[in-house]
């Protein structure tokens, strides 16, 4: 027998309290490791944008459309360095379910302003660049979808319908690639502009958004507020911003992610917080007695306030671990369906350390005031009041 | 100080503050304990015996005087010196037994040895010996709640004696028992003090139970009123 039996044995006295207890925490972290999860996967475009390059859209809202003649005269306002342009296909491969984030993208220069981003072999490259048919596939959305270099493949459009009447384009997959960080998205596909314009029944000479580089980050807030004085009081006024605002405002469409996980998994930590301090402080007052016998045979008081904070902290490790093992099993059987939309969804180590934080922190919190209580513990007054 | 002398207690005083009201308990107390001495402590309630008691075992400190234990002086002890001093010289007997209720009885006594340096074989020794001692090797692994009364205070004793402490106090160790098991408690304190010379300190109310020490002491008002010697 040791110390840490001693605690086992003070712990399990209880099952009953002592799993309700554990179900708290674990429903607390697992709410906290699967929503924090469902953050980060949203905030890695956020991330991994480059802080060089610029997004101009309709300033009505971003689903508007601009003049293709706009991505011309945005080349040439001073400091800019590549413009690119492209169109939101919405795809979708044999079923509206199986949705694929796919682009109509003028392909030499969106290599060129998303070369960190599109990693393809010179090869694969002039294929594409070759073939107005031609698409290229990210390695993720190839594999998810089991398609290989050659394969022809029908994609039908949610939005657009096809010249011949029909929404499906039939197109050829020409490379695949590969980011060069493991974070980058490879959920997509990048088909031609002009293969795009020609096909599709709408007419008309539109781009849903154009993207730039700038030689100077530096440079950023003069050139967006040049792009958007120079359309000003025209047809289709821009509004333009840096990628990581844009990704930003995107994400925040569906709300502020940031304010919902603070205030779900404050609220759930506060109340928790309550109700296991509360168990503790019940548990070891139910124990007064016994605390007393302890010291009266000769436990010395800081032994006997590291066993009732160990106590603690062990229930919220076992809880929170529960928690967040349970939010990582979610999560991995979530990452195939949500590939397409959150590529990044991912409970990583970061997320880990700092659930496993909060977790001391609860333990320390919840044992502070019963294990000072019973290192504070008179003999006398304990017996008598027994 | 002879040799023979455990415990001393010079002119020791207790007294406390209740309201605006100093109630005294003790004032000028004095009082010698020999090594092997059987003793009780008799008197009304509120005479003083459970503080004299908690005095002894270190568990409260006296106002003024001094408390002398085997040749070392005690009352000016920290608190913490005072723990360590427990540990390794008290053996306490409580009236309800005081049982870890999730332990079973043989760790029950194994409690005071976690304070020492002992390996855990010879802690299981020990344990072994003292639950003979006490008549319940074949209860090693019972629950409290599995054992009569009885039973559970001839565990609290073997607890007190597992580490073999200098001195046994017994706080009304019968109190909550019939008079049969009552006396085999008693007899069992007495065998200790006779055949192993445990010095014992016994705070009773019942006089049937102070016949088993060799002396009794009568407390009344925080004074001893009377000496009575076990023919």
């Amino acid at each position: 027998m040791n110390d840490l039996y001693l605690i086992y044995k003070n712990m399990t006295r209880k099952p009953l309290r002592l799993f309700l207890t554990c179900f708290a925490i674990f429903i607390a972290f697992l709410i906290f490791g699967a929503v924090t999860t469902l953050k980060s996967a949203l905030d890695a475009g956020i991330d991994l944008a480059a802080d060089n390059r610029l997004v101009v859209v309709n300033k009505i809202n971003f689903t508007q459309p601009l003049p293709i003649a706009y991505a011309q005269k945005v080349a040439a306002v001073d400091g800019v360095e590549n413009v690119t342009y492209a169109n939101w296909f919405g795809g979708y491969y044999q079923e509206p379910r199986n949705q694929i984030v796919a682009m109509a993208v003028e392909p030499e220069s969106w290599l060129q302003v998303y070369e960190r981003e599109i990693v393809l072999s010179p090869e694969r490259r002039a294929a594409w660049l070759g073939n107005r048919q031609g698409v290229i596939v990210g390695e993720s959305l190839a594999q998810r979808l089991g398609w290989k270099i050659g394969d022809r493949v029908p994609v039908s459009s949610s939005i657009f319908s096809h010249k011949d009447g029909g929404h499906t384009w039939d197109f050829v997959v020409e490379g695949i690639f590969t980011g060069s960080d493991p974070q980058h998205d490879t959920n997509s596909m990048y088909l031609h502009f002009k293969y795009f314009m020609e096909t599709q029944s709408f007419g008309g000479e539109w781009i849903g958004w154009i993207t730039l580089t700038t030689a100077d980050a530096a440079q950023n807030q003069r050139i967006a507020d040049a792009i958007d004085d120079g359309f000003a009081n025209s047809q289709a006024e821009t509004d333009t911003s840096t990628e990581e605002a844009f990704s930003k405002a995107f994400i925040e469409q569906i709300g502020n992610i940031g304010l919902i996980i603070f205030g779900v998994v404050f609220m759930a930590f506060f109340t928790i917080l309550i109700l296991v301090g509360n168990t503790m402080a019940l548990a070891v007052r139910e124990r007064t007695g016994e605390i007393a016998v302890l010291k009266t045979l000769g436990f010395p008081a800081p032994r006997i306030f590291k066993m009732v904070l160990t106590e603690s902290l062990l229930i919220a490790l076992i809880g929170g671990l529960a928690g967040l093992g349970a939010a990582w099993l979610i999560i991995e059987g979530a990452k195939g369906t949500m590939a397409q939309f959150l590529p990044n969804l991912m409970l990583d180590s970061g997320i880990a350390l700092q659930a496993l934080l909060f977790m001391l922190l609860l333990g320390l919190i919840t044992g502070l005031l019963p294990a000072l209580n019973a290192l504070r513990l008179n003999i006398v007054t304990a017996f008598n009041r027994g | 100080m002879s040799q023979d002398v455990l415990f001393q207690l010079n002119g020791v005083s207790k007294s406390f503050v209740k309201g605006k009201e100093k109630i005294s308990i003790f004032d000028d107390l004095n009082m010698t304990i020999e090594r092997g001495d059987f003793l009780a402590i008799m008197g009304p309630s509120g005479s003083g015996k459970t503080t004299l008691l908690n005095m002894l075992g270190g568990v409260d400190q006296p106002s003024g005087g001094e408390i002398w234990f085997d040749g070392a002086r005690i009352d000016s002890l920290s608190e913490g010196e005072l723990t360590r001093w427990r540990a390794h010289n008290i053996g306490f007997i409580f009236q309800f037994y005081n049982l870890m209720p999730m332990l079973n009885a043989a760790r029950n006594v194994e409690l005071p040895l976690l304070l020492t340096k002992l390996s855990k074989t010879q802690r299981r020794a020990n344990v072994e010996t003292a639950l003979t001692l006490v008549g319940l090797s074949d209860r090693a692994k019972h629950m409290p709640s599995e054992m009569s009364g009885g039973q559970q205070q001839r565990v609290a004793i073997a607890r007190a004696i597992v580490s073999d402490p200098k001195l046994i106090l017994c706080d009304e160790p019968t109190g909550d028992l019939d008079r049969e098991t009552a006396d085999e408690i008693l007899e069992m304190l007495q065998l200790l003090n006779r055949e192993h010379g445990k010095t014992i300190v016994m705070v009773t109310h019942d006089p049937a139970a102070a016949r088993y020490a060799s002396q009794t002491l009568y407390l009344d008002k925080g004074k001893f009123v009377q000496r009575e010697v076990a023919a």
